[in-house]
């Protein structure tokens, strides 16, 4: 604890946000799948880890920094490709079943994906470093500041913007919302409303590439990075109101935020801090803050 | 009760298991009986979820708190306190059982869904400050080596010991599903609107039902602290939880006995596919993939729908 100075208080929200941004990505493709879905997706986390996997392979494979961002195009969309085989194979023949079983199912899947990880990459913490653009730091306040968190800074809100276009703009996104207030009225008007789940547990899963990719110059890349995010994926989405875009911004605004000044003022239980800020949030309004589209 | 239990069919082949179980530690070798005492302890967890998931209807999804807690509170006991021993042990399950109460008094009053969400980020908040709390709780090394009472240091006692306090817990929870309480429970399960409206306290039986199933949680993370002196917050980490439903669901979630079975294909899928490839999760997922696709009523929910064509019914309806 100590003396803590406004330039160290900054940093360490900046810090907060960058976390938060991850977390955002990630979020809100899983309220994304949940809204339309109606499943909560337990693989998302499985997917996540395999994007910043990759990641990791392909900056391997591309030396120098264009590595880091051909794979940040390339990793998600192998995600994608991934979630496409495992709904068409699948998924789709289980939407008639209840829930449990549909969250039984996606664990089933996490449990397939985690060990496939385990026989494509093995067991050895991997790390990816940034691209030379986004290395080294700034001085905010004479307090020192990696770039590449302003970088993700600047990434959540370019995704919030992409995501909020694609649902209210165009015409498979405005579909989507419909199939997630009403999937018998969007099937009756003649959609083929599988397609339309189809298309969005892939955009869903897309989003959870996006963070992995964008996590790896950050974090150790490591087996089980998928069960530490999955649950914290979950409690910003139930926090933030289900199927919410701008619920999970604010779930994952909290999250990180309070996790980063618990490092800050009591790093022994930094990540209580986050779990006590979701539980306060549950108990007054269990239904979420913003408005959910269940 | 009990002269229905005594008549019941499955009496006399329960009868000759449990009495082929109470010689076997006498030939088997060692690692075997090790093996079935942890089968017994994960049952008597399996079981307990099953009372509220699959007997009450109540989207359970944390359970594995309760195991932790009560593992933790009875190894708590035993190496700071200098209690009798008996109180130590009654500690466990009164320990989580409180927890229990405390978490789903807030937890009943929401519906499915935000229920299990609710549960998850209670049960999380405890499960980091168990991680986190290294001059009491051990933090993420856990406390090994806890003292045992010189009764249960051997194997074959802690055994004998297990399988008794199993079969006693079998037994309360066969009385307790049976008993009034029981079929209210279910009934809440099926309808909770007629319930309500024949005046049931919905509520009121749900809390209950969830503080009995902790409790039992709680014998069965007592009884594993027995098998293995030591306790690690893993004990309490969400993957658990999962573990336990996907015992219930692979035995059958509307038997009573179904969660035996998952709990024994789980840990012997564990221990004996664990053994030839370090890949047993990727098998456990395909099995899981399978039972959703083919036997949703789970592998004893099958068996039984094959004998008795009702029962299909009944699970039907649960739905």
């Amino acid at each position: 604890m100590g003396s803590v100075g406004p330039a160290e208080l900054i940093c360490q929200l900046l810090v907060g946000f960058s976390r938060s941004m991850i977390l955002f990505v990630v979020c809100a493709g899983l309220s994304f799948v949940l809204g339309v879905l109606r499943v909560p997706n337990i693989a998302h986390g499985s997917l996540y880890m395999i994007g910043a996997f990759a990641t990791f392979s392909l900056t391997k494979m591309f030396a120098g920094s264009v590595g880091f961002w051909i794979a940040l195009i390339v990793a998600p969309l192998l995600v994608a490709l991934v979630s496409l085989i495992a709904e068409r194979a699948l998924f789709c023949h289980l939407y008639q079943r209840e829930h449990l079983m549909l969250l039984l199912f996606t664990f089933a899947l996490s449990l397939i994906i985690g060990d496939l990880v385990k026989i494509v990459w093995g067991a050895e913490y991997r790390s990816v470093s940034a691209p030379a653009l986004l290395k080294g730091s700034v001085s905010i306040l004479g307090a020192s500041f990696p770039r590449y968190n302003l970088f993700l800074i600047l990434i959540g809100p370019l995704v919030a913007i992409a995501l909020w276009l694609f649902t209210n703009k165009t015409k498979i996104g405005k579909i989507s919302r419909a199939a997630a207030v009403d999937r018998e009225m969007v099937g009756v008007l003649g959609i083929n409303v599988s397609w339309v789940f189809a298309a969005a547990f892939v955009i869903g899963c897309y989003l959870a590439g996006v963070g992995g990719a964008l996590v790896a110059p950050t974090v150790s890349i490591t087996l089980g990075m998928d069960h530490t995010l999955i649950i914290e994926a979950f409690l910003i989405v139930i926090i933030g109101g289900l199927g919410n875009m701008w619920g999970a911004l604010v779930g994952s605004l909290i999250f990180g935020v309070t996790h980063s000044f618990g490092v800050l003022f009591w790093p022994q239980f930094a990540i209580v801090f986050p779990y006590m800020a979701v539980v306060i949030v549950l108990l007054l309004r269990p239904k979420g803050l913003l408005k959910s589209v269940w | 009760m009990f002269t229905r239990m005594l008549r019941s069919r499955w009496f006399g082949p329960t009868a000759g298991i449990f009495i082929v179980l109470l010689i076997l530690p006498l030939f088997a070798p060692r690692f075997y009986v090790y093996i079935l005492a942890l089968i017994y302890v994960t049952s008597l967890l399996a079981m307990s979820l099953n009372m509220v998931v699959g007997h009450g209807g109540m989207f359970q999804f944390h359970h594995a708190v309760f195991y932790g807690v009560g593992a933790y509170a009875v190894a708590l006991m035993l190496t700071k306190t200098s209690m009798p021993i008996w109180v130590d042990f009654i500690a466990g399950p009164i320990v989580a059982a409180i927890i229990g109460l405390i978490i789903g008094w807030f937890c009943v009053r929401l519906s499915r869904l935000y229920f299990g969400m609710l549960q998850i980020s209670l049960g999380s908040l405890i499960w980091a400050i168990v991680f986190r709390w290294y001059s009491f709780t051990g933090g993420d090394d856990g406390i090994h080596g806890i003292p045992m009472p010189s009764l249960l240091s051997s194997l074959n006692n802690s055994y004998y010991f297990i399988l008794i306090i199993l079969v006693i817990c079998l037994i309360m929870m066969y009385m307790i599903l049976k008993s009034p309480f029981g079929s209210t429970l279910q009934a809440i399960r099926d309808n909770p609107q007629r319930c309500e409206a024949v005046g049931i306290n919905v509520r009121h039986y749900q809390l209950l039902g969830i503080v009995v199933a902790t409790f039992f949680a709680g014998v069965a993370g007592v009884l594993f602290v027995v098998l293995e002196h030591s306790v690690f917050a893993d004990l309490l980490f969400w993957t658990l939880s999962l573990e336990i439903f996907i015992m219930c669901l692979l035995g059958g979630w509307f038997t009573f006995a179904g969660p035996i079975l998952g709990a024994a294909i789980t840990v012997a899928l564990r221990t004996f596919v664990g053994k030839y490839t370090e890949y047993w999760t990727l098998i456990l997922g395909i099995m899981l993939i399978l039972v959703i696709f083919f036997l949703p009523e789970g592998v004893m929910g099958f068996f039984q729908g094959l004998f008795k064509p009702g029962m299909k019914e009944v699970a039907e309806r649960g739905k």
